[in-house]
């Protein structure tokens, strides 16, 4: 009997503690070389305030309970603007992925409507909605919306036709041909959209807090610029940085955790 | 007694201005090895998809003569099929609805001599390995009837011997009607009991194989179907 081969993974890994500093590199240098610029007064606070500026400003808002009020507010919003609109793409998208009827009867429109630019509806949002929550959610989800149903319906049309005609041959009802064969398949394709409606959901939701909000971190930013506080706006803009990147770490959480199975290979043929 | 697994007859198929297969007839015995060869676009493959059910006949009849209706037939292809989520053993038992299904599996990866693998991605392994996972498949379900379509055409020559070896192996022991589709006349010479040129959309020709044949017989026998399937006007005289 064959012995197995020694498995690793196929991305090649640096020693650890370097693979796991590299990407904090350049963020450091530029807050540093930001810190040395501002203190040598190479850099005026009224262009640009001070990393320890911003830092005592965010601790101050924390204290005060503004910052965490209008965190909690923005990160509602985002999330459940998220979840509306991500399901409704990934519905579309499997139906229409999976009929060629539905595929025909909505397709065509729903890329009509996917070529607007969503931010263009905020006008026509606030006076339908006004400026509440339903509103910035709205805009949120219909922004996440088209990114997941693009992918969810090119992951499922793109589904290897030798693997439906192998779970065919095999007798697989419709429900086990889902779940055993499309949507695996369509799945990387899924976490694709996923990770760029998350992209899209902070963009829009910046922009909707900007325009038409009494609370959230976009209205924070609005309104320390109307006090020309510029501590608060480049918080802000820091806070949306931290944001996307976390977002962006759960998402390729998930990637790791459900397609684990690609990051295997041989390590001898 | 009539111990005929499959009755192929007159059967036509066609995609709307192609023929495909033209007035096919064909009978195999149970516990038969038939290889089908010919030119590519001979209507081969479309034949086996007919007999595995996965399309068909324009018209005539493909008749499979047993009372188990319940995964008689397996097909095993040239591109091994696997699904590059699964594991090996998942690979095998995803499509079975017996209890002892995980069992079963592990019996089949050791009889094809990957038991070591079972908890492998596809990923993972060789292109023989892949295709040994395959045919292990193939056999999860107990058929009695194994459609080979071109499933060592893309091994290279060592492995594709000891597939030949270990697929012959589990044919004869397990008794399966077995039906291999190739372009390799020698593979056929070498594996069947029965070898059947198509040409031209139909059954042009039929060679029987020695029963135990040698090196020397395998090549004769390999240069003759060659020979019908390329019409040498010398080939078919010594035929004669």
């Amino acid at each position: 009997m064959q012995k197995p081969v020694t498995l690793t993974t196929t991305r090649k890994k640096i020693n650890l503690p370097i693979d796991k500093l590299l990407p904090f590199l350049i963020p450091i240098i530029v807050i540093l070389l930001w810190q040395v610029s501002s203190t040598l007064g190479w850099l005026s606070s009224s262009v640009l305030p001070s990393p320890i500026a911003v830092l005592q400003d965010g601790i101050e808002l924390t204290q005060s309970g503004e910052l965490p009020k209008n965190l909690s507010i923005s990160l509602y919003r985002a999330t459940a603007g998220l979840i509306i609109g991500g399901s409704v793409g990934f519905i579309l998208g499997f139906v229409n992925g999976m009929s060629n009827t539905f595929r025909l009867l909505f397709d065509s429109s729903i890329q009509m409507f996917r070529n607007i630019p969503h931010l263009a509806l905020i006008p026509l949002i606030i006076l339908w909605l006004g400026i509440n929550e339903s509103a910035k959610i709205s805009l949120v989800a219909i922004g996440t919306m088209f990114p997941v149903y693009i992918n969810t319906f090119h992951g499922i049309r793109s589904v290897d036709p030798d693997l439906i005609e192998m779970g065919e041959s095999y007798e697989l009802s419709k429900h086990q041909m889902f779940f055993k064969i499309i949507f695996p398949a369509a799945l990387p394709q899924i976490l694709v959209g996923i990770r760029y409606a998350l992209g899209v959901m902070w963009t829009t939701l910046i922009v909707a807090e900007t325009i038409s909000a009494s609370s959230g971190i976009g209205y924070m930013a609005n309104n320390a610029e109307d006090f020309v506080d510029m501590e608060t706006v480049v918080l802000c803009i820091v806070i949306y940085a931290v944001l996307g990147k976390i977002s962006d770490l759960v998402a390729k959480s998930f990637e790791s955790l459900l397609l684990d199975w690609q990051n295997t290979g041989r390590s001898n043929a | 007694m009539n111990n005929s697994m499959i009755t192929i007859k007159n059967v036509n198929k066609t995609y709307e201005n192609l023929t495909a297969l033209h007035d096919v007839s064909l009978d195999i015995k149970q516990g038969e090895f038939i290889a089908l060869v010919g030119m590519s676009g001979g209507g081969k493959s479309t034949l086996l998809r007919l007999i595995a059910g996965l399309e068909k006949p324009t018209s005539g009849s493909v008749q499979i003569n047993s009372t188990d209706t319940k995964s008689l037939i397996q097909v095993m292809f040239q591109e091994d099929r696997l699904l590059p989520w699964m594991s090996v053993l998942d690979n095998l038992s995803f499509g079975s609805k017996d209890k002892n299904t995980k069992a079963h599996a592990k019996e089949l990866l050791d009889l094809v001599e990957l038991g070591d693998y079972a908890d492998h991605f596809p990923n993972q392994l060789s292109g023989g390995q892949k295709q040994r996972v395959a045919l292990a498949r193939a056999l999860m379900s107990h058929p009695k009837i194994l459609l080979l379509d071109e499933p060592l055409g893309a091994l290279d020559a060592l492995t594709r011997r000891k597939m030949q070896d270990l697929i012959l192996d589990i044919c004869q022991k397990q008794n399966l009607t077995t039906i291999l589709v190739t372009h390799d006349v020698e593979e056929a010479a070498r594996m069947a009991d029965r070898i059947v040129v198509m040409k031209d959309s139909t059954n042009s020709y039929e060679e029987t194989c020695p029963k135990n044949r040698n090196a020397g017989q395998i090549g004769i026998v390999a240069d003759r179907v060659l020979g019908e399937i390329l019409e040498e006007p010398e080939v078919q005289q010594q035929t004669a």
